[in-house]
């Protein structure tokens, strides 16, 4: 049962990157379905002032209802605390489709070069430069590529 | 070991001084949206703000959870002596040099304050202490960027930074007030103590701003601007709160 809510999942897109499934986010981090209708859904935030938090809730609970569930509870916890290395191999290429440099894996520790030679996702080239590690939402970084002259977005590592 | 009332009671102290001093650093931040002296700054403050504002949502689900008012009750019906946060953080934006120097302090002590709670026995504030340790990173690393730039940026920039640091450092010593539960906290496991953190402040900025070439005051010389965590404003926290909560007073019941 939890696998098949999982697959309703897959189809619940970040609002505000619709490349991007919520589960391939890494922001869903408990499904149970005690019995047959019945769903109980965990996300946690990418960041605790990110403002689609709300939004996503609904979307869940909207998909989980016109998919049949009767008794469906959404909530969003920081038991398990997100970070990038919780995106998915799917998911990091589906924020490059979108036109964001998906962010390098990480140890725990994020220190500023990390973001300074962030792989251009127009023409790839690492030849870049990072203008401000905030950007137009919470989890972007802005940079500029020195090789296609492209400014672009970066999904910026969280730890 | 079992809480006592103390123990809470002390837990909510620590939970309302770090709330407040969030929401409202949150509120100044923001302050500078459109008003930053390049765009990439305007969105850093606007970044930070929003962080900021999230972060005090979380704690005060947290004191919801030990029977306080919700959040919102919490954040826009009291007035300012019943606010807890720290008198550096009420003070207008002033110009840009003091919101760097206050970000700086700020945000140093806030990164060492949630490493220290990553740590405590109150599991739910260890799970959200750990996600804003992460979030933190970024305005640390972003204050660190700007005082090092301006102090190299010449002999105006290097004096107004200097001059905001011997202003704003009482201001920032205002932070480590000790609340009256420091021993049952720190007996408890809960959280390490004011004192600890204040240590572990100094041990972060003070060789970061010699590094790059500034003076620091010496803490013996300089008076702790206390009073915040007691509920001891300067005239500037209420204006804030009465623009803060100009939308919600109108009609406080109204369904969004």
């Amino acid at each position: 049962m939890p696998e098949s809510i999982k697959a309703l999942l897959e189809t619940v897109m970040d609002p505000e990157i619709p490349t991007i499934s919520i589960v391939d986010l890494g922001i869903v981090t408990g499904i149970e379905s005690p019995e047959p209708g019945h769903a109980k859904i965990e996300l946690t935030p990418t960041f605790s002032g990110c403002p689609a938090l709300r939004i996503m809730e609904q979307m869940v609970h909207d998909k989980l209802a016109e998919s049949g569930y009767t008794h469906i509870e959404v909530k969003t916890t920081f038991n398990k605390q997100w970070n990038t290395n919780m995106i998915s191999e799917k998911g990091l290429a589906a924020l490059k489709q979108h036109g964001l440099a998906p962010p390098p894996k990480h140890d725990g520790y994020i220190e500023l070069d990390v973001l300074s030679d962030t792989p251009c996702p127009y023409c790839n080239s690492r030849n870049t430069q990072m203008h401000t590690p905030f950007g137009p939402t919470l989890c972007r970084s802005m940079h500029y590529c020195k090789n296609c002259l492209n400014a672009f977005e970066a999904f910026k590592p969280v730890s | 070991m079992e809480f006592t009332e103390r123990h809470v009671e002390g837990l909510k102290e620590l939970l309302y001084k770090m709330a407040d001093d969030l929401l409202i650093i949150g509120h100044r931040n923001s302050e500078w949206t459109g008003l930053g002296p390049m765009l990439e700054e305007d969105i850093a403050f606007s970044s930070m703000a929003q962080d900021k504002i999230g972060q005090s949502l979380a704690l005060f689900e947290l004191l919801h959870e030990l029977g306080e008012s919700d959040p919102d009750t919490v954040a826009f019906t009291r007035n300012a002596p019943q606010f807890h946060c720290s008198q550096l953080v009420e003070l207008p934006i002033g110009e840009y040099d003091f919101s760097m120097v206050r970000h700086f302090f700020f945000d140093h002590a806030e990164a060492i304050r949630f490493e220290m709670l990553s740590e405590t026995v109150f599991e739910p504030l260890a799970m959200v202490a750990k996600k804003f340790k992460g979030e933190i990173k970024y305005h640390t690393m972003h204050a660190d960027i700007f005082m090092q730039k301006l102090a190299a940026g010449g002999e105006e920039s290097f004096g107004r930074m200097q001059q905001a640091i011997n202003d704003t450092f009482g201001l920032a010593l205002g932070l480590f007030e000790p609340g009256d539960y420091e021993a049952e906290l720190i007996e408890a496991g809960i959280f390490g103590g004011e004192a600890e953190l204040q240590q572990r402040w100094l041990a972060k900025v003070v060789p970061l701003l010699t590094s790059y070439g500034y003076m620091v005051p010496s803490v013996d010389a300089v008076e702790p601007a206390f009073g915040g965590r007691r509920g001891v404003h300067t005239p500037h926290l209420q204006p804030l709160l009465d623009e803060m909560t100009e939308v919600f007073s109108i009609d406080p019941g109204a369904d969004w």
